[in-house]
């Protein structure tokens, strides 16, 4: 009998049906979720805080024990080949875990042998993984002595050091610094071009944005949306944009299709509805002699959507509550 | 079970215990020897010259057997459940727990560190022995397979205890309550042949009388007891609390929620 993840054409890194998970305190963390990672994506996992988004993670990755439901990891479902299951993922959680005791070389050493790798080989990975997240000087010192980003790009190093075929990043930049976030997403990127399926949380929705084709958001232990992100954005029916203009205006200028608001003398802000273009925009105000020096997207665009999403879902829930 | 995978994760563990005992050795090797000297002082040479002989032996012979002994399973127990706990706790368990290594692994690479702290205190303290008495071995074989399933024992039942263990209490109610009363009334310090003999019936049910008497016979050629019964206690708990652990970790008992 063909598995659920096989049944398409293309292999599924991850297939979740029904997955409910109730804790002992009777908290209902997930509701019955469905969904599907295809192998090779880069999948966004996003929600409130306490939505049940590290729940399903730690489902997925053997550490939180499921109260119902199906998952499987390429193909291999998690009650019946648990082994074959755990050796496809690497899991970056969302709290500092490490050994602070041991020494950073040896954090990454240790997680190499707990999946079988021979010494000789996990040296040279460590080594590879360690210099990528730009530890491998600091190599001798015990984890407790590093800041709160390098602990995080130590985890990282260690999810990665057996090379896993689908890696779960729980929040894994928060706490680092713009440069090094922005080094860790050209990596992110690069191995996941090289075939590695990654399944993202975070707060930052720039990051989710910018990183993945997909995303789902799990609002209250239920998937409430699940797409690719290109047409999650495209439900977004506004941008504001923040125009900084060459000259100084007394009032707002009056653009058709479009709502503006003097935010400063030589700032000017504009909604933009889905019916008109940016290209729109700048002919009227090219009429009108306004000259633009610079424009940015006032606020994220996914983060916006978000939010969006999970309004409406409470209100719903509220309404139906009270009826 | 994929065995070559287990074989380098079981290695990898026992690697990890032995630099972990070998990095704190003032906490892990130290204070068992610093104690055992002590004890060595004051029963065996000072009391133990008032006391004279026992089963036919000066004091300090008969009781470093199983001085030895204490120090072996005290340290196996403890090396056990504050490596595993300390794990829990700072949740670097987590590294083993998602790897596809087996429980069993996970629970004989811990076991295996707890035996080699365990013989690596027993011999510091049987060295410690030999400044204060002769010790002669009479059965090595008895001698080095009691002591290596007695360290057994203990290290599986450390093991259990650190899996319910919620708080650092929890890892110290049981050495100090149930172990240490034990192990005092465990035939160290004197013959059970001693005793009336009600309390000689009632001491035949403390498990430690045998692994104590079967190691004595071991290196004195002298027990209080059947040490074939002791053979058959000590493998019957190595497989009960080995499949107790065993059965805790397939179900996640204090480390999955």
């Amino acid at each position: 009998m063909p598995t659920v993840g096989t049944i398409r054409d293309h292999m599924l890194a991850l297939s979740i049906r029904n997955l409910t998970k109730t804790y002992a305190n009777g908290n209902q963390a997930l509701k019955g979720i469905d969904f599907s990672v295809d192998a090779g994506d880069f999948y966004a996992l996003l929600g409130p805080n306490g939505a049940g988004k590290t729940t399903a993670i730690g489902i997925m990755s053997s550490l939180v024990n499921k109260t119902s439901g199906q998952v499987e990891i390429f193909g291999h479902n998690i009650d019946s080949e648990l082994e074959a299951a755990k050796s496809c993922i690497g899991l970056v959680p969302q709290e500092i875990n490490l050994n602070l005791w041991e020494s950073v070389h040896n954090v990454v050493l240790n997680q190499s042998g707990y999946y079988g790798l021979g010494r000789r080989l996990a040296r040279v990975r460590a080594e590879k993984y360690l210099r990528v997240m730009q530890l491998w000087d600091r190599r001798a010192d015990q984890a407790r002595s590093l800041s709160g980003g390098m602990k995080r790009r130590l985890m990282i190093a260690r999810a990665l050091v057996h090379e896993p075929k689908l890696l779960f990043l729980d929040e894994p930049t928060a706490g680092v610094d713009i440069e090094i976030r922005r080094s860790m997403w050209e990596f992110l990127r690069e191995i996941n071009a090289a075939g590695t399926t990654i399944i993202l949380t975070t707060h930052y929705l720039e990051e989710a944005e910018s990183l993945c084709r997909h995303v789902a958001i799990i609002d209250d232990g239920l998937i409430i949306e699940d797409a690719k992100m290109s047409t999650v954005l495209r439900k977004l029916q506004r941008e504001v944009f923040v125009l900084s203009l060459a000259e100084p205006l007394s009032k707002a200028p009056k653009i058709e299709g479009f709502e503006t608001t003097l935010r400063e003398d030589c700032e000017l802000e504009v909604i933009k509805g889905p019916a008109h273009t940016l290209n729109d925009l700048f002919i009227q105000l090219d009429n009108s002699n306004i000259k633009v020096v610079s424009l940015r997207n006032k606020s994220n665009r996914l983060e916006e959507l978000f939010m969006r999403l999970v309004k409406t879902r409470k209100k719903g829930v509220d309404e139906n509550s009270a009826s | 079970m994929n065995l070559k995978l287990n074989i380098v994760a079981l290695q990898t563990i026992v690697r990890k215990e032995v630099v972990r005992v070998l990095r704190i050795w003032v906490q892990t090797i130290v204070p068992p020897a610093i104690t055992m000297s002590l004890y060595f002082i004051i029963f065996g040479n000072l009391i133990g010259r008032r006391i004279g002989t026992m089963d036919g032996f000066d004091y300090m012979e008969y009781i470093a057997p199983g001085l030895i002994m204490m120090s072996v399973i005290t340290t196996s127990y403890g090396n056990v459940v504050s490596s595993f706990f300390g794990a829990k706790f700072s949740r670097h368990i987590e590294e083993m727990l998602i790897s596809p290594m087996s429980n069993a692994t996970i629970i004989i690479g811990h076991v295996a560190g707890g035996v080699l702290r365990g013989m690596l205190v027993g011999l510091l303290v049987t060295t410690i022995a030999l400044f204060f008495t002769k010790l002669e071995v009479s059965h090595p074989i008895v001698t080095i397979s009691i002591v290596l399933l007695s360290s057994i024992v203990f290290a599986l039942a450390g093991f259990i205890n650190a899996v319910f263990a919620t708080k650092f209490d929890d890892i110290a109610i049981v050495p100090t309550f149930v172990l240490t009363p034990l192990t005092y009334l465990g035939g160290v310090f004197y013959s059970i042949s001693m005793l009336p003999e009600f309390w000689q019936k009632v001491s035949l049910a403390n498990p430690i009388l045998y692994m104590v008497n079967a190691f004595r016979f071991g290196i004195l050629g002298k027990s209080d007891i059947d040490i074939g019964i002791a053979y058959v206690i000590l493998l019957g708990f190595v497989a009960i609390l080995f499949t107790a652990s065993y059965q805790l970790m397939r179900r996640g008992v204090g480390i999955r929620e």
